[in-house]
């Protein structure tokens, strides 16, 4: 350990702003990249879960027409 | 084939033409741009030399991507793009002769009116005998790239900004060497190195961009 | 080896090497990182001249190569996509250019937070910081390019010629950058003393390049494979990852 005590570890040598700010940014750029990749992914489930329950009424309605057709 | 690539030059020339208000309007934009300058910095010679050969640079990549936008917008829309490139005659040679009449209506009028602009901005005779080499080498390789990010978004309904996001940063390079040709040559140095440069890429332009370009239109047709 | 790739051409063989692949890379990603960034930022000692601000180099070196290695990655999967007329390397191209864009950022926030103690400036034109910018710019033009498409297909072919153009590009960028910025200013603030970097120094950060490299090939991964479901999203195989996500995720 380079730093005798946390108070010194925040400080950094009074470089504490620019380190942490480095650090604080790119943890929040990363964290924002991962966030927007899982909204990404639930929006196409839900899209896929959307387009599956349409072709199952389209289905349905179909059936329906046959055997309202037949008698 | 000579003959139906002479044609295709001709047709494109007088489609040119019978559109004069098109055609006037990145000149008329350019020299705009350019007087606003003076107004913006001052009008003392020193600072307007200075600035001079950057500002008209900038100018002309701007100028030149406002009048590139509908390079194929027109022909992609009525279908023209679609039977040519079913055609005998290859898209790649296409896209080159579109290229050529592009920059002979668009392009030419911007660096015949260049003279009355270098006055403006009080650049020197030798400034503007390299300005002028510059935008004559340097020109055609705007065209020639532009083409192929044109090409991209072709078809799309917003390609206006998305086009300068595409090609400005790949302009940069030509815009360092350019400026810096005539900043040189206002030190009464020479500048053969820049230009030379500037033709060594205009070259690789001339031997990659058709192919890409011609590419990029198949895929927009899907 | 064709023999042994050829079957990840397919999108659900992709899909299922992808989901092999993943857990192991953010693990290890995580791991890897936390280690290296701990061991950086408590464990490494000081520069002698710059103090612990050079603390940053843990970060921004990291992020600053693997933006260029993710753009080398991009060119790959397009120059793939084109030339064999495969889908799924279309679909990297798209999911790969939002984690460079990222990587950029980055590179280019943490090289302004480090000028600032040293040089006395956020921003200099400095030749490496503006051919980043550049960089930076190029991802976007990728990015928007593909989404202004509706057809997917055509946007990531679109995309994929479109990150060709600035791989031949970027080395003329770079060089007439650095040609122009020798040219303006001279090399005075950005040569400070460069000494050859201690092991006690360098470890960490070998270790931060290789961990950001894991995070940034599993975040690609993953949003690969987002990118197959939607342009696949007929396919029965996609309809059953679907269900089971979605009954995973409730």
């Amino acid at each position: 350990m380079q730093f005798e005590s946390w108070s010194e570890f925040w400080a950094m040598g009074g470089y504490g702003f620019f380190v942490w700010l480095a650090f604080g940014v790119s943890l929040l750029a990363l964290i924002g990249l991962i966030l927007q990749s899982r909204l990404a992914r639930k929006q196409v489930l839900r899209t896929i879960l959307q387009e599956q329950q349409r072709q199952k009424r389209i289905q349905a309605s179909r059936s329906k027409q046959v055997k309202g057709n037949k008698a | 084939m000579k003959a139906a690539l002479g044609a295709l030059l001709g047709r494109e020339l007088a489609l040119a033409f019978r559109q004069k208000g098109e055609l006037l309007q990145p000149l008329v934009f350019f020299i705009l741009v350019i007087s606003l300058f003076p107004l913006g910095v001052g009008p003392g010679p020193q600072t307007l030399q200075k600035i001079g050969p950057g500002v008209i640079w900038v100018a002309v990549l701007l100028a030149s991507l406002l009048g590139m936008e509908r390079l194929f917008r027109d022909d992609f829309n009525d279908g023209w793009l679609e039977q040519m490139s079913l055609s005998a005659v290859p898209l790649t040679l296409v896209v080159l002769i579109k290229v050529m009449a592009h920059w002979l209506t668009c392009v030419l009028p911007l660096l015949l009116i260049s003279p009355l602009l270098a006055l403006f901005l009080h650049l020197t005779a030798d400034m503007y005998k390299a300005l002028l080499m510059t935008l004559i080498l340097g020109t055609p390789l705007l065209s020639l790239v532009g083409a192929t990010g044109v090409a991209l978004t072709t078809g799309l309904q917003r390609g206006g900004v998305l086009l300068s996001l595409l090609l400005l940063p790949l302009f940069i390079p030509l815009l360092i060497f350019a400026t810096s040709a005539v900043d040189a040559a206002a030190l009464q140095l020479s500048y053969n190195g820049q230009l030379a440069i500037i033709a060594a890429l205009l070259l690789l332009a001339l031997a990659l961009t058709p192919f890409a370009t011609a590419y990029a239109l198949r895929v927009v047709q899907g | 080896m064709w023999k042994w790739l050829h079957p990840y051409a397919k999108s659900e063989k992709a899909f299922e090497l992808c989901a092999r692949l993943l857990p192991w890379l953010s693990i290890s990603a995580i791991v890897i990182l936390a280690t290296g960034t701990l061991w950086g930022l408590m464990f490494a000692p000081a520069d002698y001249q710059q103090g612990d601000s050079f603390r940053i180099i843990y970060i921004h070196v990291p992020s600053a190569i693997l933006s260029m290695g993710v753009y080398s990655a991009m060119a790959v999967a397009a120059l793939v996509g084109l030339v064999w007329q495969l889908r799924t390397a279309t679909m990297a191209v798209a999911a790969i250019a939002p984690v460079g864009a990222v990587l950029t950022f980055i590179a280019l926030f943490t090289g302004a937070a480090w000028g600032k103690p040293m040089w006395g400036t956020w921003w200099v034109w400095d030749a490496r910081l503006t051919s980043e910018l550049i960089l930076l710019f190029l991802y976007l033009g990728v990015m928007a390019l593909y989404q202004s498409f509706d057809d997917k297909q055509q946007g990531g072919k679109a995309a994929g010629v479109m990150a060709l153009v600035g791989v031949v590009n970027l080395p003329i960028i770079h060089f007439s950058v650095e040609w122009w910025n020798t040219l303006h200013q001279g090399a005075t603030i950005t040569k400070f003393g460069k000494p050859s970097i201690a092991p006690e120094m360098l470890w960490p950060l070998l270790l931060c390049i290789l961990g950001l490299a894991l995070a940034s090939a599993a975040l690609s991964v993953y949003r690969f494979q987002s990118e197959l479901m939607r342009r696949e999203i007929h396919r029965p195989w996609v309809q059953a990852q679907a269900r089971k996500e979605h009954s995973d995720a409730v």
